[in-house]
């Protein structure tokens, strides 16, 4: 017997670490896995809480999460490579153009 | 029984996800992202959802991670470099993520009503999941299949040699005399 608050926990412990990633890490690929990191911690607690009140919706809202999750990576990765293409550098410091 | 897999799964989760912030190579971070998805799928199949836990692994730990590998590797990215990053994500960033931890800890444990979870508890099987789909949210569900459309057409759009490029370089690609007629009538 595992109290589901547990679950929430640790979809919160992983939701934050992937907003620490976003905020620490250069590289545009990883800075993008911390994104796809967050969505993976809210999508734990939509099962949790599915499990907790007997609901097949959340299951199917994260579903749905999972399908624009898979869009958003590849229109993600496509723009990486554009810019890469362009500026032939993928360090977040250095694509700057549109910076004060 | 459900304790053990859940202490450690939910260990291997946490350990991927901060292995995924100390790597500094992105190929390290994508490979331990892997670990944290595989290990959430467990987890779906521990809270009684078997499907999400077998599309998680094909959805995300197949193919969106084999997309991440492959973008990794066909540009050849490197180690990054450690440099400091922005002030205002040092300042306001961290503070701000503890105290949102903090709170969300805080509002879960003093919860009332949330039950717990174990084994023996009946799963969401997946004719009941497409009962529900491909009644109710059908429309939900054709609409996505629109956005994915769409994301494909954008991720070609994007990605299609010549678009994006340099000036100065020169796309061998570029100048086709099929296009180029087109283009000028």
């Amino acid at each position: 017997m595992i109290p589901i608050s547990w679950y929430l926990l640790l979809s919160a412990a992983l939701f934050c670490l992937g907003v620490v990633g976003f905020l620490i890490k250069r590289n545009l690929i990883t800075v993008f896995m911390s994104i796809e990191l967050m969505l993976n911690g809210v999508n734990l607690s939509f099962v949790a809480f599915a499990h907790q009140w007997h609901l097949v919706k959340g299951q199917i809202f994260v579903f749905f999460v999972m399908v624009v999750a898979a869009a958003e990576a590849a229109v993600g990765l496509a723009i990486i490579i554009a810019v890469f293409r362009a500026r032939s550098t993928l360090a977040v410091d250095r694509i700057d153009l549109m910076k004060l | 029984m459900h304790l053990i897999l859940f202490i450690v799964f939910a260990g291997l989760c946490l350990a991927g996800a901060i292995n995924l912030l100390l790597q500094s190579h992105p190929i390290n971070s994508a490979l331990s992202l892997v670990v944290v998805m595989s290990s959430l799928a467990v987890l779906y199949l521990l809270l009684g959802a078997e499907f999400l836990a077998i599309a998680q692994i094909i959805v995300y730990a197949g193919a969106i991670m084999v997309l991440f590998t492959f973008v990794v590797m066909l540009l050849n990215a490197g180690r990054e470099e450690r440099t400091l990053g922005s002030r205002a994500g040092k300042i306001i960033g961290f503070p701000a993520v503890a105290v949102f931890l903090g709170v969300m800890a805080t509002v879960i444990l003093k919860a009332h009503g949330l039950g717990s979870a174990s084994l023996s508890d009946p799963i969401t099987r997946t004719d009941d999941l497409s009962q529900v789909l491909f009644t109710e949210l059908l429309l939900p569900f054709e609409v996505t299949s629109v956005l994915i459309l769409i994301a494909i057409l954008g991720a070609v759009a994007l990605a299609r040699a010549g678009s994006g490029d340099h000036p100065t370089n020169k796309d061998p690609f570029a100048g086709t005399p099929g296009g180029e007629s087109r283009v000028s009538k």
